[in-house]
């Protein structure tokens, strides 16, 4: 389904994992379109020679003591699970 | 003391009167909990409350702590331990969370009391709260319009008296916007200020929690209590953290403002505009000098966002899958068939268009043209923000070129949408802080709509911004006006 962009919002939908009705691509072709159109204005923009942005206030290579401490014990990890048996998250077969 | 004036004291007054011991922590509750049952069937603040937990806090709070025996509500995108996450999402549906964030830990260090789950537009996409997935929120100035968002809930329990204060998240505007729309107090701490740990993540470079309020006063004192480097976040800085509360009374003396002469835009409202124009005049009779300045790149930083934050978002909002936590679809055929229907169930349409811009930009071919082109324009963004700041301490500006608007008249243009953003957006792109203040009111329709006032400060300069907004607060009366919505007491 093509719209005024490069964007295929059917193709990029099943990329990310969600499936989509048909009316919903539709509607979201068209809307997206629109955000990419507003977009292409920042290709006005010479940023030649720019460096990408970190932060404000940039920190790097941040690093803590690689030491174990109490975290989730098991059952506390597998609280919210939609599924679990046997201290496991249970899902349809994935292999065969 | 009777409920109704309890409830509208500020978190300040709150704290004298428990010292006093003229009121205690659990008269406080149960005041809370009458007025939410009173308003909140028409305002619609908040998602859930957990009584029980709060009276059982209340019943030994150490009252003699920085923020003793304050209940303070808590947007539903932060993690409170045993209480449910819900992100405004049927995805997170069932969800009990089985921690504490950083910042509700040491909320709780502070001896306040979470209290209550606030609305918000689906994963803090919005700027309406009209995308939450569960209900919708009013703005108590005016039911038939939007509280903002997407920290709307947050926003409209503080206005309704039916929060002393609150936890927000903002990303593009989140917690200044809908505070500008519903006349209360918003901060945006700088970014890495605030630990984001067990704030469930829209776009993590861009993301920050921090407090929505009544008065100046109280942002500080919760700025405080939340405020520190944290090991759970590497973003986290590792700076001293300010006297924001002491430093609110040093006057405006040699304090230098700067209006961006791109922020006087076409498309303000007549009377936002008026009303920023008068608070300018108020400031540089306060003894501000006020200087023109210049922010050249204004004009992209909705388009830079609408790039990064999806792109950020599409990876963060992977790890909703139907495995681990919260929603599955039924029945799957295979683990395909698991995501992709667990997600189309799960998503409201926001949080799919989001997703599905970001994994395009992000994606093979296009990821140099938008996502890294973006990046660059963010560093001209940046830049613009260092050179004013050379020339001024701090920014002035509306937070939001108009006043609340009417249910549904955004919602089926998601572009319209994000340009509700515009003057709060540069502010999460540069990591700088920024704060909205009451500053009027629009007349529309026969209702008084607040405006807000946006100050703008340098990096880890948060004390400024609250010197500032204080200075302008204590020397105007907007912040005591209270909605249709409060108690006859608080009118007078």
């Amino acid at each position: 389904m093509a719209g005024t962009s490069d964007l295929d919002v059917a193709y990029v939908a099943r990329l990310a994992r969600i499936n989509l009705t048909q009316d919903e691509a539709k509607t979201f072709q068209k809307q997206l379109d629109d955000v990419l159109k507003y977009v292409e204005k920042l290709r006005r923009l010479d940023v030649t020679g720019v460096e990408a942005a970190a932060h404000a206030l940039p920190v790097f290579n941040v690093l803590r003591e690689d030491a174990p401490r109490d975290w989730f014990t098991g059952e506390q990890a597998l609280s919210n699970a939609p599924r679990q048996a046997n201290g496991l998250f249970v899902v349809p077969k994935v292999v065969e | 003391m009777i409920g109704n004036e309890l409830i509208a004291l500020s978190v300040a007054d709150l704290q004298s009167l428990l010292r006093r011991r003229e009121v205690s922590a659990r008269e406080v509750i149960d005041a809370l909990r009458e007025r939410i049952e009173a308003v909140d069937g028409d305002i619609g603040a908040y998602l859930s409350l957990d009584i029980e937990a709060a009276i059982k806090e209340a019943e030994h709070a150490n009252i003699d702590l920085p923020l003793g025996g304050v209940p303070i509500a808590i947007k539903d995108i932060i993690n409170v331990m045993g209480q449910p996450c819900t992100c405004g999402s049927k995805i997170l549906n069932g969800y009990r969370a089985p921690y504490d964030a950083t910042t509700v830990q040491k909320l709780r260090a502070a001896g306040a009391i979470p209290f209550g789950k606030t609305n918000l537009d689906e994963f803090a996409m919005g700027s309406s709260t009209e995308n939450s997935a569960l209900k919708s929120t009013r703005n108590p100035w005016d039911l038939s319009r939007v509280p903002g968002g997407s920290s709307g809930g947050s926003a409209a329990a503080v206005a309704a008296d039916e929060a002393f204060g609150a936890l927000g998240s903002d990303t593009g505007g989140s917690i200044r916007q809908p505070a500008a729309l519903c006349g209360v107090v918003g901060l945006k701490p700088s970014y890495g200020r605030v630990s984001r740990f067990g704030l469930v993540a829209f776009a993590s470079s861009l993301d920050q929690i921090g407090p929505v309020t009544k008065t100046v006063r109280d942002a500080a004192l919760v700025i405080s209590a939340i405020a520190g480097h944290d090991l759970q976040d590497s973003t986290s800085l590792n700076e001293p953290i300010r006297d924001y509360v002491a430093n609110l009374e040093n006057d405006l003396q040699g304090v230098r403002l700067g209006v961006p002469k791109e922020y006087l835009i076409e498309g303000i409202d007549p009377q936002v505009r008026t009303a920023i124009d008068a608070a300018v005049k108020q400031l540089s009779s306060l003894g501000a000098e006020i200087v023109e300045v210049s922010l050249p790149s204004t004009e992209y930083a909705v388009a830079v966002y609408y790039i990064i934050a999806t792109a950020e978002a599409s990876a963060n909002l992977a790890r909703f899958d139907g495995v681990r936590y919260g929603f599955r679809a039924e029945n799957p055929k295979d683990v395909l068939d698991l995501y992709g229907r667990t997600r189309e169930e799960g998503f409201g349409p926001e949080v799919k268009r989001r997703i599905i811009l970001g994994t395009y930009v992000l994606s093979s071919g296009y990821y140099d043209a938008y996502y890294l082109h973006a990046q660059k324009v963010r560093e001209l963004i940046r830049r613009d923000f260092a050179s004013a700041f050379e020339k001024v301490d701090a920014l002035i500006s509306p937070t939001s070129p108009v006043a609340a608007f009417k249910l549904d008249e955004r919602v089926a243009d998601p572009l319209q949408m994000y340009l509700a953003d515009i003057f709060t957006i540069a502010a999460n792109l540069a990591g700088i802080c920024g704060i909205s203040i009451p500053c009027g009111f629009a007349e529309v329709d026969g209702h008084r709509l607040p405006i807000g006032l946006q100050l703008l400060g340098k990096p880890l300069d948060e004390v400024r911004i609250l010197q500032i907004a204080h200075a302008y607060e204590q020397s105007t009366n907007w912040h005591k006006a209270r909605p249709p919505i409060a108690p006859d007491v608080a009118k007078a």
